[in-house]
């Protein structure tokens, strides 16, 4: 305790351009999984601001707040950033903090490639936001992209979009999908060169299982969208046709490049977010996660099926009849196995000791919500019925349910469960279940209704809308719950700035936990474990605390 | 009762599919109302109570059984939907083609609709006009989808689910209206600026209603020689705009021969009045900003004179 105090006082007495330029440089896959996090909190303000700015514009119909180009380049910077520059750059942070510590390994298997995938998805983010000074190159005063997060041709064409807007959102993609590329192939090699004696892969974390298949999925999906976005390029500067649909080109073939990435991505984002519940819900609920095995089935189960599944996003283009069949059919199996996964966690609270921390509170708020957005996800899968609600608001609020009411409630719960690991503090629980409560109702209120617009016929990406469809009610309730949702933010903030500052010290394991990374001091030293670790069993510290009855004996 | 509700069908194709979504959403709802209760038992049921030892409760590990059955059990469901499924998309993609059937060429441009009748020898923007389609004696009308610049998606609620027009991508779709009246819709793919007022009108008639709207579509206009009429044909109008029997023979826009049968401009964003008519001419971006119509900077008499001349284009 008191060598920590010594070597924080000691840090802190140090010109601050050394202590930056210590995270400047740095190969520490503590310090750039951090630096992911930072960097995506940045971003997820920016692009809740964009969101912002849309809902208010949508209050009442015929709302004249922003013009259609400027609300255009709302909904087209708020996907982009909150897909690639928010919940990618999370999950990777999370990764890269927590897959070392978990296997316990020293560091990542490639620290340098660790710090240039970092740099590459930064640099993504500065050209994209650098689009709305240069977007718009000699023709003007400078414009963001307005082409939607999926860019479908041939609205990408110079025909259609002139300047450079288009330009600065394929490099933003291009250079982020390099960093992703490169984070994934060290998350794998990580997992599978780095862990330490005795911990077999039936031995990982679930935590790891489930990043070692979203680190596949990403070379998998990232791959077609980078050598669409290349394409792009050719198409727009070198004279290439392939989207170009003024010159024999095809706006289908964009379709598919776009959702071979697409869907699985949903999958890769998904995957970290079941990570984390599956490693809090047992710890709150003081049992061991129930089916392991048949987790990670379920796991390579969903990694496999989502790669078949992406023209269900299609439906609408005029298929062939069996193809749409095809697509139904994949899309509604993958429900077996996120099923599975539901159900186990169920188990796994079934006879516990639920303990409502607040990692807890988000946790079962997910499995709720996550229950919804798949059911709504089935509804999709049925053609038919998405010929219906395709492109509509009921789409817009089920895919929020997925990463909002899903991955982001997951991801909070992770932030508030590994705080104090990270930070060495504990956080407020009271600011912690305040935040809890603000969200969880703007949650309910903004996307819950939403479900509704979609159903009486309003579709996505319209900046204004016609009185007298039934829709004015619905999308004022749905605006109303940002203020609830952006007060759930601040909150969060103020209690992870007001924690770090002020916070409890947390002693090594706060949460009585059963994984390595808590038998290390908070936070870890450079070098991680002391001594590196030999386990026996899936919660090598369970049986340390209860060597009478320990773990391995049944695995 | 909204206007555009998927819940409201009037049409073979939106029927189906309402069936279908009643079977979907009571499946989905019942597995929702099971598994909503098992989690709120377990939530409340197991927490922590004061007063609790701070034991540790058995550790559980798994159960094959209870895994087969959450296994089994969902299969069996979703074989049951996939089957249902599969046979609405059979019905309304593998549907008869009568050789009675109305015949439409839909071209969606940025941000208005182009129609034409290829057997009836019409052209017109807008708003569609199809006839009743009786049960007994189907009526039903074809769309075949094409687009002349961006992705556009044509979306009647209450007459049929959404296709989608995509360049070089020909597309088709029917539907069959079983009332009268006039049903609306929207594009439904993002398409560009003004995506949102891209607005779609069906106008179902009776087959009477039907025979003399077809009647008049057919006649070209009368050369009128009035001043507004050559102002039209000697300003930049006629480089987008047809109007048939005149020298105006332009196809970037909307046809005007019929301009004054058409209840709104703008593709539905506003009605046509001849004050509408005039502002749109004038300023097309206080109506529509970011459309394709340029303003044509015209002065004020000429401005009048155009529009008494459009006025006359019935």
């Amino acid at each position: 305790m008191s060598t920590n105090t010594l070597t924080l006082s000691e840090l802190s007495t140090r010109p601050l351009t050394l202590r930056l330029h210590e995270w400047v440089t740095t190969v520490d896959h503590k310090r750039l999984g951090i630096l992911y996090i930072l960097y995506a909190l940045v971003f997820l303000a920016l692009g809740g601001i964009e969101a912002t700015i849309m809902r208010l514009q949508l209050i009442r119909p015929h709302n004249e707040l922003v013009s259609p180009q400027v609300f255009n380049r709302m909904f087209t910077m708020h996907g982009t950033t909150m897909i690639f520059f928010v919940a990618m750059p999370l999950v990777f942070g999370f990764a890269n903090y927590l897959v070392p510590l978990m296997i316990g390994a020293r560091d990542m298997a490639f620290p340098r490639l660790n710090a240039f995938s970092f740099w590459m998805s930064a640099l993504g983010g500065l050209f994209l936001y650098f689009s709305f000074f240069g977007g718009d190159g000699l023709y003007g005063a400078g414009s963001a992209p307005d082409v939607g997060w999926f860019a479908y041709a041939p609205l990408t064409a110079k025909t259609f979009s002139v300047g450079h807007s288009t330009d600065f959102w394929t490099l933003s993609l291009l250079s982020s999908g390099i960093g992703s590329i490169g984070t994934a192939i060290n998350i794998i090699t990580t997992i599978l060169c780095m862990r330490c004696p005795g911990m077999t892969l039936g031995k990982m974390p679930l935590l790891v299982w489930l990043n070692l298949v979203m680190a596949g999925l990403v070379i998998l999906a990232v791959s077609p969208l980078s050598a669409a976005q290349i394409m792009l390029v050719v198409d727009r500067y070198l004279g290439g046709h392939f989207f170009d649909t003024q010159a024999g080109g095809s706006a289908v073939i964009w379709m598919h490049f776009f959702w071979i990435f697409g869907h699985p991505e949903v999958y890769v984002l998904v995957l970290p977010a079941f990570a984390f519940a599956s490693e809090i819900i047992p710890v709150f609920s003081r049992k061991a996660i129930f089916g392991y095995p048949v987790m990670v089935l379920a796991t390579v189960a969903i990694g496999f099926i989502g790669m078949s599944v992406w023209a269900h996003h299609m439906f609408t283009i005029g298929m062939s009849a069996g193809a749409n069949t095809f697509f139904v059919l994949s899309t509604m199996a993958i429900a077996v196995p996120t099923g599975i996964k539901i159900f186990n966690w169920l188990a796994t609270m079934w006879g516990g000791r639920i303990r409502y921390a607040t990692p807890m509170l988000f946790c079962v708020a997910f499995l709720f919500q996550f229950l919804v957005a798949g059911l709504t996800g089935v509804t999709l899968a049925v053609a038919p019925l998405n010929w219906q609600l395709g492109n509509s608001y009921y789409v817009v609020a089920h895919f929020h349910y997925v990463i909002v009411g899903g991955i982001l409630f997951c991801i909070f719960a992770a932030f508030y469960y590994w705080f104090p690991k990270a930070s060495g503090k504990l956080y407020s629980e009271a600011l912690g279940k305040l935040h809890f409560w603000l969200f969880f109702i703007g949650f309910h209120l903004t996307f819950d209704f939403m479900h509704v617009p979609g159903i009486l016929g309003m579709p996505r990406r319209i900046y204004t809308y016609e009185p007298g469809r039934g829709w004015d009610i619905w999308n004022l309730i749905v605006t109303i719950g940002v203020v609830f949702q952006a007060a759930g933010i601040l909150v969060f903030a103020a209690n992870l700035l007001w924690s770090y500052l002020r916070g409890k010290t947390a002693g090594n394991d706060p949460w009585d936990a059963w994984t390595l990374e808590w038998s290390t001091s908070s936070p870890p030293p450079v070098y991680n474990y002391a001594a590196v670790p030999n386990v026996r069993s899936r919660r090598p510290l369970w049986d340390l605390k209860h060597s009478e009855d320990p773990d391995w004996r049944y695995e | 009762m909204s206007p555009t509700s998927i819940f409201a069908p009037v049409s073979t194709p939106a029927q189906s599919i309402f069936g279908l979504s009643i079977f979907v959403l009571v499946t989905v709802a019942a597995i929702f109302v099971v598994v909503f209760s098992l989690l709120a038992y377990a939530a409340v049921k197991y927490r922590n109570k004061q007063g609790d030892d701070s034991s540790e409760p058995a550790q559980v590990y798994g159960s094959t059984q209870v895994e087969l059955a959450w296994t089994v059990i969902p299969v069996l469901i979703v074989v049951a939907l996939f089957l249902a499924t599969t046979r609405v998309i059979l019905a309304i993609q593998n549907a008869p083609h009568p050789s009675g059937a109305v015949e439409v060429i839909v071209t969606g441009h940025q941000y208005w609709w182009e129609y034409r009748y290829p057997k009836l020898n019409i052209v017109t923007a807008n708003e569609l006009h199809v006839p009743v389609s009786d049960p007994a004696h189907p009526t039903p009308t074809f769309l075949t989808l094409l687009s002349a610049d961006t992705d556009h998606s044509f979306w009647v609620p209450r007459l049929g689910g959404k296709t989608d027009l995509i360049p070089n991508h020909p597309n088709q779709m029917w539907i069959d209206p079983h009332e009268t009246g006039l049903f609306l819709g929207q594009c439904a793919q993002y398409c560009g600026t003004q995506h949102a007022k891209m607005l779609l009108r069906v106008y179902v008639q009776s087959p009477e209603d039907f025979e003399r709207w077809v009647h008049e579509q057919q006649q070209s206009a009368q050369p009128t020689s009035s001043a507004g009429e050559r102002v039209f044909e000697s300003a930049a109008c006629v480089n987008c705009h047809t109007v048939s029997g005149t020298p105006a023979v332009g196809k970037f826009g909307p046809d005007l021969t019929h301009l004054m049968s058409r209840e709104t401009l703008a593709s539905g964003a506003v009605k046509n009045t001849p004050e509408i008519l005039r502002l749109w001419i004038k300023n097309p971006d206080a109506i529509k900003p970011g459309s394709k119509m340029p303003a044509m900077g015209l002065n004020d008499p000429d401005l009048d004179a155009v529009t008494a001349y459009l006025e006359t284009l019935r």
